[in-house]
């Protein structure tokens, strides 16, 4: 299934009086520093591959060599050493007339000031890669207009650039590629140079089009959220260097550097990270089977308020201290009878955006379940700040409640005895202490 | 000590004297070329007067004020026809058509020459180092300076005329033409590069449409510049309405003087309107018919 697209292998690309030299100096183990009286080293040492139909993006600060690296994609600049082979082709090695032909056929290109012709009509700039393909003028039209439909811009067909807004333009400029029909697309800072609304909705329509058009995408961005937001997986770049690759939530929650780590700093967590990712394991949960008695136990060591009830690892509802001592004054053991069963849940694939509000409002832990409304995780609220708030990522994994544990352990079997106390004996059939802080685990 | 000596003469290094060897060696050795330039041009230039001469004065202006009717509307036609009616009747007319004969002449040629190297000099930065300084040593070596050496390369007549002209008025096309494609937005450029077009087409579909305002403008310049200097010929023997400027300077004649200049003054505001209308007419008529005009490889239309 994951076929490769394009592969990028040892690229290095340095502008200067001595490439060649500077390269094999970085090659040596200097740094980007110290070859600088060789040449400006803009890309060093990138290597990758792009599988087809993925959107693959590339991000980093200005100056860190994106341009630099995604016109060697497609020959634009050739590389001072590495090899880039798309389709098996080794564009580096090509002739100007075989890169032509790689070009038409294979890789096309967004610009991030649009880059259309000025002097031709929008459907004449939608077609442009086709013309230069030597399809007729009936058909290449045809199809210009088929892309100009999906894009939202048929109406304009006959309009000029300069008649068009920076989103719509933009929107031609995708056209134009799009129609060009390659497999690849690169993508510059494609939606840089438009204002944050449009760009969102560029983003989402760029993502919808993928998916029905199952094109590979690259794409360039030194903005993080569009990097996140559009990226199947990200390479983070840093003076030259690839110096993090992986899915954004790889990158968002395992930072490789400080540099990462300050640069994810400010994203927008909310719009990447999903349940799934910030969620714990539900310490607080007894099975119903544990009844009343139960319940208080896990409250007692868990110094809680609340506690799931779950049952065959599927969640009942919520229990709260209240309910469990009125039960234990009552001599209640059933503790079906006392669960509040109008739980918030939420599932393991929702954005944090979309559940922030719940799990704000909600005085548990919010409930992380499957379609099976199995329990597969918590998020107190806690966490969901933390997350929010950009704590490090590393305070999650603190033990933190380890300590008042081993306290809580030592009273346990007082506890018990108190426990066992107050209820009809027959409470006691239910077979010991139950394990309740792995419960969730199984 | 012939240094000294050198020095002791006022430390003069013969310039001029080297100039005019080469000229002499161009003249003995190069003379079958230069023959063969001044029949090529002779030839263009009869071809060009005759054009014209002959036909009637009338029918000369209807052709000029239609002309200007379509490359910029009925005002510039109404004026272009006062203008050469005035010409006329200040019996400057015969005078008038030699200088627009020898002008466009000159200025033909001198774009066949100027734009092609524009565009050499935008894609080489070589090309365009070199050419460089030879466009300003021709831009500012003082006009009469020019018709010396075309005299000895051309005698007298109006070959040398428009040698000398193209020579004078060479360098704004050249300059502008580089620079009109040097100024195309690069992403544009590398848009083509991107999609596979090749250098050819890249020129014609992308950089000389998007140049040609600047071109315009140096063909403009081109046009004005020669008109100049084709008076100034006429000290070398080109016909026109420089032969009445000079006799009026030698003489003091001021009433004929006036007269051929007003004449000169009208022929160069016609000729100027007549291609600035080109330049922006040229982008507005694209601007509501391209579309059926874009055919694969048709050219941009030039003027
Ligand atoms: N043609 C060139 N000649 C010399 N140096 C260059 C050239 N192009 C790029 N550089 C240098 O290479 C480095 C990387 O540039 P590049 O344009 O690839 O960065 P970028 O990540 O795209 O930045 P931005 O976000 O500003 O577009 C920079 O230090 C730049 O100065
Ligand atoms: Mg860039």
């Amino acid at each position: 299934m994951s076929e490769i697209a394009l592969e990028a292998r040892h690229l290095y690309k340095v502008f200067g009086k001595n490439p060649g030299q500077a390269v094999r100096r970085l090659q040596d183990g200097q740094s980007r520093s110290d070859v600088l009286d060789a040449g400006t080293a803009a890309v060093i040492d990138a290597s990758f591959t792009v599988e087809r139909g993925e959107i693959f993006v590339v991000m980093g600060l200005s100056g860190s060599g994106k341009s630099t690296l995604i016109r060697m994609l497609n020959g634009l600049l050739p590389p001072t050493a590495g090899e880039v082979i798309i389709h098996g082709s080794d564009v580096s090695a090509a002739t100007p007339r075989e890169l032509r032909e790689i070009r038409r056929r294979s890789v096309s290109m967004v610009f991030q000031h649009f880059a259309l012709l000025p002097h031709r009509t929008v459907i004449d700039n939608a077609a442009y890669a086709l013309e230069i393909q030597g399809v007729a003028k009936a058909e290449r039209l045809e199809r210009a207009r088929a892309i100009l439909d999906k894009v939202g811009l048929a109406e304009w067909a006959d309009s000029r650039p300069d008649e068009l807004s920076g989103g719509m333009r933009q929107r031609v400029g995708l056209a134009r590629a799009l129609t060009a029909g390659t497999d690849i697309m690169l993508m510059d800072e494609a939606f840089s140079a438009l204002d944050p609304l449009i760009r969102r909705e560029m983003q989402e329509q760029l993502v919808e089009l993928q998916q029905e058009l199952g094109r590979t995408i690259i794409f360039i961005t030194h903005d993080l959220n569009e990097a996140m937001f559009l990226g199947d997986r990200i390479a983070v770049m840093r003076d030259g260097r690839i110096v993090q690759l992986g899915t954004p939530e790889e990158i968002l929650t395992d930072p490789a550097n400080d540099y990462v780590a300050q640069f994810v700093q400010d994203v927008d967590r909310t719009r990447v990270l999903t349940a799934r990712t910030v969620m714990e394991p539900p310490h607080l949960t007894t099975p119903v089977s544990a009844g009343v008695r139960g319940a208080l136990r896990v409250l007692r060591e868990q110094q809680a308020r609340a506690v799931f009830a779950t049952e065959g690892r599927r969640l009942v509802g919520v229990v709260t201290d209240r309910a469990v001592i009125r039960a234990v004054k009552a001599g209640q053991t059933d503790l079906r009878a006392i669960v509040d069963q109008s739980v918030l849940t939420v599932g393991p694939d929702e954005l944090l955006t979309d559940i922030v509000e719940s799990a704000v409002e909600s005085p548990v832990p919010l409930a992380v379940v499957d379609e099976t409304r199995r329990l597969i995780g918590v998020i107190p609220r806690v966490t969901l700040l933390a997350t929010l708030g950009n704590v490090e990522p590393s305070t999650r994994e603190l033990p933190v409640v380890s300590t008042p544990l081993d306290m809580v352990a030592e009273f346990t079997p007082l506890v018990d005895a108190a426990a066992n106390a107050a209820p009809a004996a027959g409470a006691g059939a239910d077979g010991g202490p139950t394990t309740t802080t792995e419960e969730g685990a199984l | 000590m012939d240094i000294a000596q050198w020095f002791a003469d006022g430390a003069r290094i013969p310039l001029g004297a080297w100039i005019k060897d080469l000229i002499d060696f161009l003249t003995t050795y190069g003379g079958w070329f230069f023959d063969f330039v001044a029949a090529t041009f002779l030839a263009v230039y009869d071809a060009s007067t005759w054009l014209f001469t002959t036909p009637p004065t009338w029918a000369v202006i209807l052709v000029i004020a239609a002309l200007s009717f379509w490359a910029k509307g009925w005002k510039l036609a109404v004026g272009a026809a006062l203008g050469l009616v005035l010409i006329d009747l200040v019996a400057q007319w015969d005078n008038a058509m030699l200088t627009l004969a020898l002008t466009v002449v000159a200025v033909l040629i001198a774009t066949t020459i100027s734009v092609p190297l524009g565009i050499w000099a935008a894609r080489s930065q070589t090309v365009s180092n070199i050419v460089r300084p030879v466009l300003d040593f021709l831009q500012t070596m003082p006009a009469f300076v020019y018709l010396l050496p075309a005299i000895f390369l051309f005698s007298v007549g109006p070959v040398p005329g428009i040698v000398a002209t193209i020579m004078f008025a060479l360098a704004p096309g050249v300059r502008l033409t580089e620079l009109g494609i040097r100024g195309v937005d690069k992403e544009v450029v590398e848009a083509g590069h991107a999609f596979g077009a090749t250098p050819g087409r890249i020129l014609r579909q992308i950089q000389l449409p998007l140049a040609m305002p600047s071109i315009m403008a140096g063909i403009n310049q081109v046009i004005m510049l020669s008109l100049s200097m084709s008076v100034i010929a006429s000290m070398v023997g080109a016909p026109g309405l420089g032969r009445p400027i000079v006799q009026a300077l030698s003489s003091v004649n001021i009433p004929l003087g006036f007269e051929a200049g007003t004449a000169v003054v009208v022929i160069a505001m016609i000729l100027d309107r007549i291609t600035g209308g080109f330049g922006t007419r040229d982008r507005s008529r694209r601007r509501t018919s391209f579309s059926k005009t874009s055919e694969p490889d048709a050219a941009p239309a030039a003027a």
